[in-house]
């Protein structure tokens, strides 16, 4: 490392050509979950403590239900991303790795459940 | 995982305090980040007292009299006394600023002065900038043309040049990149936004010919996506630019080109 130049050290392994659809996404969801989560809070809110037969009946029309899911879909995908870019940001070298490949995981497994469990009170 | 205590050589020491100035009534305190390599110790703060009397009103007059008239080994750059050369760049209570456009009136108590943060230190207050350089290097920071005429100077129209305004003023100092925690954590890979808003001052150049190129070499998730627009860089900035602003018109640029 020490016999490299200045400009190679800046140019590491050149520019990856990605980041923008990153970028994109981000945004994209961020707009999304401005709409989605005051939505939720107000959809899921008031069913918190009711009878088990009430949530029930309230989960199975479709604006609840799908309000509570797109917020699942779009939270999680946010969540990815955007502990993606903060595990990069402060973790290096192989537990970067390691943390971004957990963090992915646990994210569609939350989703896969949670849509797992709204389609079960849903339908 | 990112550093988040200085290693056990850097850890800084409490320095020398010099003499007080006989007969004056006007003292000021000034604790000044020291470091030697030459002589393997800590990195101390040693402490200095001006008459405030006999001191020019600016950061940079205190510590010329400091090195005059108290201790010549205080090792800072200087150079234009007047805010355009960018040489006298530190850490003036807490803000990276240059010390000769910071008026001493505008700091409360005793004044501290470190080099700029998170950079290696080549001794005292001077900063080794030779990484920072070479990102400024690496953004193509001069006109591009592949068209051969006019052959004279190129004209650009009055809307076009108020695109460079707020961008071209930029002197170097490296103020923002170090004040910005995405540098300080990941600057090997990430320009920085002094690096950035050159890029930026090129890019937007009505006359420059590799706008798409230049976009081309910031496309990374690193170079240009650790900006998460914290915004130090701008409120640091002793020249008043807007350097945030310069990377979100970038990455504005790059979904132009793809959404």
């Amino acid at each position: 490392m020490h016999y490299l130049t200045d400009r190679k050290r800046v140019a590491g392994l050149g520019v990856a050509k990605s980041g923008v659809h990153h970028f994109w996404v981000m945004k994209i969801s961020s707009v999304a979950l401005l709409g989605l989560i005051p939505l939720f809070v107000f959809t899921f809110g008031p069913m918190l403590g009711r009878p088990y037969d009430e949530v029930i009946a309230y989960f199975s029309q479709p604006f609840p239900a799908i309000v509570a899911g797109l917020t699942i879909l779009v939270g999680f995908r946010h969540f990815k991303d955007g502990a993606q870019v903060l595990i990069e940001d402060y973790v290096h070298g192989w537990k970067q790795r390691a943390l971004i490949i957990a963090t992915i995981l646990l994210s569609y497994t939350a989703t896969a459940v949670g849509l797992f469990a709204i389609a079960r009170i849903a339908l | 995982m990112v550093q988040l205590t200085l290693p056990k050589n850097s850890r800084i020491t409490t320095g020398k305090t010099w003499p007080k100035p006989s007969g004056a009534t006007n003292l000021r305190a000034f604790k000044i980040y020291r470091w030697n390599p030459d002589d393997e110790a800590n990195p101390r703060v040693d402490t200095y007292f001006i008459d405030m009397d006999k001191c020019g009103p600016m950061v940079l007059d205190a510590l010329i009299k400091i090195k005059n008239e108290i201790d010549p080994t205080l090792t800072f750059r200087r150079s234009c006394r007047e805010g355009i050369c960018g040489s006298c760049a530190m850490n003036i209570d807490g803000i990276n600023t240059l010390a000769c456009i910071y008026g001493l009136d505008e700091i409360k108590g005793d004044v501290k002065i470190y080099p700029l943060p998170h950079m290696p230190v080549v001794k005292d207050l001077i900063p080794d900038l030779t990484h920072f350089y070479a990102q400024h290097a690496s953004v193509m920071p001069w006109l591009e043309t592949k068209t051969n005429r006019p052959a004279k100077e190129w004209k650009q129209s009055i809307e076009d040049r108020k695109k460079l305004d707020g961008v071209y003023e930029c002197v170097m100092c490296a103020c923002c990149s170090t004040s910005c925690p995405s540098y300080w954590w990941n600057g090997d890979r990430y320009l920085g936004p002094a690096a950035l808003l050159h890029a930026y001052r090129w890019i937007v150049d009505s006359r420059d010919e590799a706008t798409g190129e230049r976009l081309d070499q910031l496309e990374d998730p690193f170079k240009l996506y650790r900006c998460h627009t914290i915004m130090n860089c701008t409120k640091t900035c002793p020249k008043g630019l807007n350097p945030a602003k310069s990377i979100a018109e970038i990455k504005k640029m790059m979904l132009e080109r793809t959404v």
